[in-house]
């Protein structure tokens, strides 16, 4: 998979101890706006079939940024620049860190605690438009960590979204 | 049963992103769809930071990750660069555990 978010999700949660249904669910539900990430994308960029297929690996958080704030003439561009960039450097990043895990101690250095914070950096930009949803999550994370099975409270926090869902259409929080 | 995960959660994602280049976008662009798409990453991330910074097994805790977590927030104030601020993390965390 090729979406950092997913990626960090599903360990995220088998490392926790949590069920591979949940630990798929979370990643799964997480990827969801690369959805519409690729909306606005074949929108902007119009490219035939197969060229689409390959696109869609690349529809990422970075390369759809980059595309939609570059000048229209740029767009094309920076999309596939970032999107190449990123899928090689992350890719060889992973395959590093999967090739070294065995060979370090992952805890005296500090790196399992490191994790959280990566999933604070991925929410940060989010936070400006977003603080009450995100606030929900947490709260529904914690109360739910001492009553369900490792993976779940992640995967009920999505219920913070449910009401901004609720609100009729058209109205901003 | 870790790589049918893997590949299972790597079709989706990938099934995910494909559906949004070829679906028709009066289908994915109703406003219901679009705020959940939009929101769900938001709780759901925020949950992970919770599970993966205070959770341990069925336990809430605060130990040297949650000072990891300190550090990595004031690092995002800052706007340094996200490698520089997992690496602080990890070292904060790292030191308080040598101490």
């Amino acid at each position: 998979m090729f979406t950092g978010a997913s990626q960090f999700a599903l360990v995220g949660v088998l490392g926790a101890g949590g069920s591979a249904v949940a630990g798929v669910a979370a990643a799964l539900l997480l990827g969801t706006r690369n959805a519409m990430y690729a909306v606005t994308l074949a929108h902007l960029l119009p490219m035939s079939r197969r060229r689409r297929l390959v696109a869609a690996q690349v529809t990422i958080d970075e390369s759809t940024a980059v595309a939609v704030t570059a000048p229209r003439s740029l767009a094309g561009v920076g999309f596939w620049t970032t999107a190449v960039g990123v899928y090689v450097l992350w890719n060889l990043a992973t395959f590093l860190g999967a090739a070294g895990a065995a060979t370090v101690d992952t805890t005296a250095l500090g790196l399992d605690a490191a994790v959280g914070a990566a999933f604070l950096g991925l929410l940060w930009p989010r936070l400006g438009k977003h603080r009450r949803v995100a606030l929900g999550g947490a709260v529904v994370a914690a109360f739910a960590v001492p009553v369900l099975p490792a993976g779940v409270p992640v995967l009920l926090a999505a219920v913070a979204v449910l009401p901004a869902l609720l609100r009729p259409v058209g109205e901003e929080p | 049963m870790i790589w049918t995960a893997v590949l299972l959660t790597a079709v989706g994602c990938y099934a995910l992103k494909v559906s949004g280049w070829f679906v028709p976008a009066s289908w994915l662009e109703r406003p219901r769809v679009r705020t959940a798409a939009t929101l769900l990453p938001v709780a759901l991330l925020s949950g992970l930071v919770v599970v993966q910074v205070f959770g341990s097994g069925r336990n809430l805790v605060v130990d040297a990750r949650a000072a990891a977590l300190l550090a990595g927030a004031v690092c995002l104030w800052l706007r340094l660069p996200f490698l520089v601020m997992v690496v602080v993390a990890a070292a904060t965390a790292a030191t308080i555990r040598a101490l």
